[in-house]
């Protein structure tokens, strides 16, 4: 349900300012959500002062970089460092984003880093994606077929695979997710952006043979009919996806069933 | 305290089977609201500052009368279908429930008491 302040144990404080690292001459500023299951405090808001002179450029260079170098607690999830593995996903300067694709050159005044918004925290910016992976589950995402399974492979046509592109490149960071409203008030029973942009990825795939199961498993003003088209997924994607797209399409095809 | 596991939770009650319908006939109301609000609206326009007289003659034209009845029949329904998406984005619930049914009876009473009005002027005249 619709939400328009923290819950109190929720509210963010002043954190702590941590010293300025001796001798940097280019200096900038980072403000980061940090909140611990541990200390039963309220989530704060540190500063951070790092030397840009010896940091990479992206955001995650700053971060890892702070962990290493100023306080080894503050707690994030990164892999592959080149936007492929989907775990650096936080909200950066008021977007969501991968913090190792997003240069700091983008970034005016002090950097602002939190987790994902609407999400419960584990720590810090680590938000907890059981339920958005377990939505992701439910839309069965792999080939159903009933056929029988070819001796060599399931054949699929030049055009046919063209039609893959801009679906199968989603990394499921859960950027566009946590950035729409409709997922925010109903995540419980809305499936999202990513989940309906997986979704739409087997249905118009050639080789799936469960088209029509895939589209009666969305007939449900909860699953699917909550997108509004508000297409904050669209701009917020880091891997410049179009959800919103994916989303109008299957609603197109839902109306070309009874119409 | 309950040890639902993520997958039953998201499946929760099952697909209601519903939706597209809901989904088409808000955009079908829509198209027509487009025509029929200009059609509506430049006797209704023309008719005001010319006070009681002017109306009860303008409504006493059956074109007139039928756009207007036809009007404020496809805007209720409409109004009806809309602001349950709204009440089920922003409620939850016994709340949800209620503020649905009540939105139903207003859109109803609403549509039926506008062609009733309508209807009274034009066989009246």
């Amino acid at each position: 349900m619709v939400q328009l302040t923290l819950p109190k144990n929720s509210k963010i404080r002043t954190g702590k300012t941590w010293p300025k690292p001796e001798g940097a001459k280019t200096l900038r500023t980072f403000r980061i959500y940090r909140w611990s299951p541990d200390d039963g405090e309220n989530p704060r808001v540190d500063t951070y002062f790092v030397d840009m002179d010896s940091c990479g450029p992206m955001v995650l260079d700053a971060l890892i970089k702070i962990k290493n170098e100023i306080d080894p607690t503050l707690t994030f999830r990164r892999s592959c460092r080149e936007g492929i593995c989907g775990s650096c996903a936080m909200n950066i300067d008021g977007t969501n984003t991968l913090a190792c694709i997003f240069g700091m050159d983008e970034i005016k005044g002090d950097v602002k880093i939190y987790p994902l918004p609407h999400m419960p925290v584990v720590k810090d910016l680590v938000p907890d994606l059981t339920h958005f992976y377990a939505q992701h589950e439910s839309i069965m995402p792999w080939l159903e077929t009933k056929s029988n399974t070819p001796a060599k492979e399931w054949r699929q046509s030049i055009e046919d695979r063209e039609k893959l592109d801009g679906l199968y490149e989603c990394v499921m960071c859960a950027c566009c997710s946590t950035s729409c409203p409709s997922y925010w008030w109903n995540g419980d029973r809305y499936l999202g952006p990513a989940a309906l942009l997986h979704a739409y990825r087997w249905i118009i795939d050639s080789r799936d043979e469960a088209t029509g199961e895939r589209l009666d498993g969305l007939h449900d003003p909860f699953k699917l009919y909550r997108c509004h088209t508000i297409m904050n997924c669209t701009s917020t994607c880091p891997k410049h996806l179009n959800p919103a797209k994916a989303i109008a399409e299957i609603k197109k095809m839902m109306v070309e069933r009874v119409v | 305290m309950s040890y639902k596991t993520d997958y039953n939770r998201v499946q929760g009650l099952g697909r209601a089977g519903e939706g597209v319908g809901h989904f088409w006939i808000q955009r079908v109301t829509a198209m027509a609201l487009v025509p029929l609000a200009i059609l509506f609206l430049i006797p209704f326009a023309n008719a005001l500052g010319g006070g009681y007289e002017a109306l009860v003659a303008t409504y006493s034209q059956f074109g007139n009368a039928l756009t207007a009845a036809l009007f404020i029949l496809v805007a209720s329904w409409h109004f009806s279908i809309g602001i349950q998406v709204v009440i089920e984005d922003y409620t939850q619930g016994g709340t949800r429930l209620v503020l649905i049914v009540l939105s139903k009876f207003f859109s109803f009473v609403l549509g039926a008491a506008g062609v009733l009005a309508v209807a009274k002027i034009l066989f009246s005249a």
